[in-house]
């Protein structure tokens, strides 16, 4: 494991040094955004490599590569933000942006920066550069293995599409409250679709996965296989469903990627923003009853290379396991340090931003259901008429009103306690604090996704990690055709 | 705060630029490569319960270089626009091309496609706007929507404001570059009652400043749309009518666009697929793409490959006349490009015209859409199935709102079961289009 240290002396050496800029260069920077009437101000540093590779006809077509950096600069008073940002990295940028940010008041004290501290939290995977340590033949044959692996699954494989994707990505924290703080965050991912074509009807299955660690470890997991016969199962699959049924019932959904229900149901809902602007559902609703008894709802950005988990946040602040709801009772939201102080809480390690050209908002990082008691067969059996989904497309939720929205991209009836025809995907409605008290049996399956999550929010993409024991709710709509 | 963006002066480096891409790239021995380079700029301000929130100023720039060797391509792009940073960028390019497979369709798209034709498209109107008064405007529009009665609280009004300059240049020699600009003003209102809070929004959007709507109507709309869905019930399950809104037609006609796009097409990943000539819509129903409007929301004479657009029409009298197709894609297809490689500019429809009312009527019971949530379309399978929310007509009447519902069809029986257009139509995007009514769909709800 690299050490935080060895982080640290990479950051510098890769962000500040290049552009003439040095630990003091970063006092510096700080007191142009500290103008008068700023109470914090912040600097974000960042540098991404990233690589990708796409498969299709049995070739390797398109490769691509992009450089992207620069830094963000906050200055913030009270509610209010001032932020801007720029490509370059040096001196007179710094100056630049920072009073740029700051002319957000125009009036007030001027404060005097806390003496920095190096913050560094526990790493949660190895800062290298993933893209490394795999040569460029070998990530070729990886996607070819994918395509030759699928086409030999099943003669309905029309067409086979896999991607590669790895991002290495250095960042540096400067706030005027003291923190300095840097990480190394790796990110690799492949993917495998396929379209299956049989009797005139026409299904696409994929699957796919990653996380924050070397690409050479997709490899070496043969992942490019186990996916290639996943995406063609569920395009089989797919291909003999039946129209889904449309109107409440019982649904039980499967564990792992199915946790897209607690991030869209409840995880949005708790971010501190909503709740500080009293904006959310949940709002105001602390010790509550918000779930049945039995749901235990976390967001864990420590698990060890989760494409979800960050070794320090982009404020700096360490990441953590925060509960947001104990045995049913909403116990707390997920904070950055803005809507922590505003609401009198501690930051929670949750403050993520899509680049430094994006501002920074409490966020999720890996949100997950811990494991109950009962064994997924009896859950199953528990159903006389109902519907079982495995896997979903995206999902949406107002957060206001508390509807969401999840799509099954491959789902079955239950009938008299059994798994029975595979029906079409179906869109699941639901209101989150509602659809949480419809929680009546949880499986001791717990199970994390497999490494694709995307988190769409104020137009910012994050990576992020979901995952869930298989869940029984007594009711909910399913969006079928069959009425 | 403010920044100074000489848009002309942007558009004379981002030339030299491309220029210095080509140049290095053919001294590298490529064979042929493609060079799109682009600078924006922008100012957004977000005000909240009356005070501001945030002031954001952003200048984004990138330059992004394809090359080919032989059959063989690469692509490599970068933030930084530094004259190293060019010459590294286009290295990486040949360097990844050498490993990727030979490519019979791969290259540029045919030399005497190129555009020779550059008209001005009158669609970069620049706004002298200071932080201070953007933030009026964002306060006036916000003040007027917290002045309806029931409207509980604001969750922001925002204005942004930005122009900018992209370049394509390519091996044949063609350069072509455009300046742009758009202004938006939005505001999203919370109402609250004994049935619980609800949110909506409205927004203004457009390429000239003078053609944004008055702040103050903008945020009494808001409040209005979000007042009307207080006290939502849920719609009976079973097969209705259904009227999408404008604000969603568009997404539906940007459905069948995804769905008879070439890549989609050769992907075997569209349920359009072989259906070239068939009968989609009713006869009365044609699709016109005008990629040429003066002033028009994604106007350009030359598409993402440089070639010349023209005037497509992809549904003419309900038959899909044409795919939508790029140089690439068209070689996959043994077709012609349509000049779409960047997507469609500016569809409109050709097609008789309803009031609301009289769609309404002629629905007489059923739901009309205002909302859509989630991403449950299949483009392959054309399997629609999304949440919704809206009203619920009996007699041609809107009675009441309703919400947490899903409507399901498929898009192929939606297309053919389209019974009328409104007349409402919803000019703010690329795509204009008024009220669609859909004969019948599952509703799913209680």
């Amino acid at each position: 494991m690299t050490s935080q240290a060895a982080s640290f002396d990479e950051a510098v050496a890769t962000l500040l040094t290049p552009g003439g800029l040095d630990l003091g260069g970063l006092d510096t920077g700080l007191r142009h955004a500290l103008g008068p009437g700023i109470d914090y101000a912040d600097l974000y540093f960042q540098r991404t490599w990233q690589e990708g590779w796409v498969l299709e006809d049995g070739e390797v077509k398109e490769a691509s590569y992009n450089i992207d950096g620069g830094v963000g600069v906050r200055a913030m008073a009270g509610e209010k933000t001032g932020f801007a940002y720029s490509n370059q990295i040096n001196a007179d940028a710094l100056a630049e942006t920072g009073r740029t940010a700051s002319g957000i008041v125009r009036s007030g004290a001027t404060l005097t920066q806390a003496p920095r501290i190096q913050v560094s939290g526990e790493p949660r995977y190895a800062g290298i550069d993933p893209l490394s340590g795999l040569s460029a033949e070998d990530k070729v044959a990886m996607l070819k293995l994918a395509d030759r692996v699928a086409r030999a699954a099943d003669p309905s494989v029309s067409q086979v599409s896999a991607s590669l994707s790895g991002v290495y990505e250095v960042v540096l924290v400067s706030a005027s409250d003291g923190t300095v703080a840097a990480d190394v965050r790796p990110l690799v991912r492949l993917n495998v679709s396929v379209i299956a074509v049989k009797n005139g009807r026409r299904e696409r299955g994929s699957a796919g996965g990653g996380g924050r660690y070397p690409m050479a470890r997709l490899r070496d997991e043969g992942v490019a296989e186990t996916y290639a016969k996943e995406a063609v199962r569920q395009a089989l699959v797919n291909l003999e469903a039946t129209d889904a049924p449309a109107g409440q019932m019982p649904v039980v959904l499967g564990a792992g990627w199915p946790g897209i229900l607690l991030h869209e149901a409840v995880g949005h809902g708790l971010e501190g923003d909503f709740n500080r602007k009293g904006s959310s559902a949940f709002a105001g609703r602390i010790g509550e009853r918000v779930a049945s008894p039995g749901v235990t709802v976390v967001d864990d950005g420590t698990l060890m290379d989760r494409r979800g988990s960050m070794s320090v946040d982009d404020e700096g602040t360490p990441s953590q396991c925060t509960t947001l709801i104990e045995d049913g009772i909403l116990t707390g939201y997920m904070q950055d340090k803005l809507n922590a102080r505003l609401m009198g809480m501690a930051p929670t390690g949750n403050a993520r931003r899509e680049s430094f050209a994006h501002m920074p908002m409490p966020r999720m990082t890996n949100t997950y259901m811990r494991a109950g008691m009962d064994y997924p067969q009896d859950i199953i059996k528990s159903v006389s008429r109902g519907l079982y989904a495995v896997s979903f497309g995206g999902g949406q939720v107002d957060i206001t009103s508390g509807k969401f929205v999840f799509s099954a991209s491959e789902a079955y009836l239950i009938e008299d306690g059994r798994i029975t025809a595979p029906v079409k995907g179906a869109t699941l409605i639901g209101n989150g604090p509602e659809a949480m008290g419809q929680v009546s049996m949880i499986g001791h399956d717990m199970e994390l996704d497999t490494g694709i999550g995307v988190c769409g929010k104020e137009g910012q993409g994050v990576p992020v990690g979901v995952g869930q024991p298989t869940l029984k709710l007594d009711e909910l709509t399913v969006g079928g055709t069959q009425s | 705060m403010t920044q100074a963006f000489d848009a002309r002066a942007q558009q004379a480096v981002l030339e030299s630029r491309a220029e210095t891409a080509l140049e290095l790239a053919r001294r590298l021995g490529a064979d042929a490569c493609e060079v799109g380079a682009s600078v924006d700029q922008g100012t957004g301000v977000s005000v909240r319960e009356g005070d501001v929130e945030s002031v954001e100023l952003s200048r984004d720039q990138g330059i992004a270089v394809t090359v080919y060797l032989g059959k063989r391509k690469g692509s490599a792009s970068s933030t930084d626009a530094s004259d190293a940073s060019i010459k590294s960028v286009v290295e990486k390019a040949i360097a990844i091309a050498s490993y990727t497979g030979e490519d019979p369709a791969s290259g540029l798209a045919d030399a005497e496609l190129m555009a020779t034709e550059l008209p001005d498209l009158d669609v970069h109107h620049p706004w002298a706007l200071d932080t201070d008064k953007a933030i009026e405007l964002a306060l006036a529009c916000e003040a007027a929507g917290l002045a309806e009665p029931g409207i509980r609280s604001s969750d922001g009004a925002s204005l942004s404001s930005g122009e900018g300059v992209r370049v394509y240049a390519n091996s044949h020699g063609f350069l072509g570059s455009q300046r742009g600009s758009r202004h938006s003003l939005s505001c999203l209102l919370i109402a609250e009652d004994a049935s619980g809070m609800q949110r909506d929004y409205d927004y203004t959007s457009a390429r000239d400043p003078r053609a944004l709507r008055d702040p103050a109507e903008v945020g009494r709309s808001a409040a209005e749309r979000t007042l009307q869905r207080l006290g939502g019930q849920r719609p009976q399950t079973g097969r209705f009518p259904v009227m999408f809104d404008p604000t969603l037609a568009s997404g539906l006609i940007g459905h069948l666009m995804s769905a008879l796009a070439g890549g989609a097409i050769y992907r075997d990943a569209s349920f359009l697929c072989g259906r070239l000539g068939e009968t989609l819509f009713p006869e009365w129903f044609s699709l016109a793409e005008q990629p040429m409007l003066v002033g028009g929301m994604a106007s350009s004479p030359f598409d993402g490959d440089g070639v010349q657009t023209r005037n497509n029409r992809f549904i003419e009298q309900g038959r899909l006349a044409s795919y939508m197709l790029s140089a690439y894609s068209a070689r996959r297809l043994g077709m012609q490009t349509t000049a779409n490689a960047g997507g469609a500019r500016n569809l409109r429809l050709e097609a008789p015209l309803e009031s609301r009312e009289a769609l309404l009527s002629k629905m007489d019971r059923g739901v009309l859409v205002t909302e859509l949530m989630g991403q449950g379309v299949n483009g392959v399978t054309g399997d629609y199935s999304r949440g919704a929310a809206g009203f619920w007509v009996e007699n041609g009447q809107i009675q009441h709102p309703v919400e947490e519902f899903t409507i399901a069809g498929n898009l192929a029986g939606m297309f053919q079961g389209l019974v009328g257009l409104g007349d409402d139509i919803d000019t703010r995007g690329s795509i204009h289009s008024g009220s669609w009514l859909i004969d019948e769909m599952t509703i799913a709800g209680s």
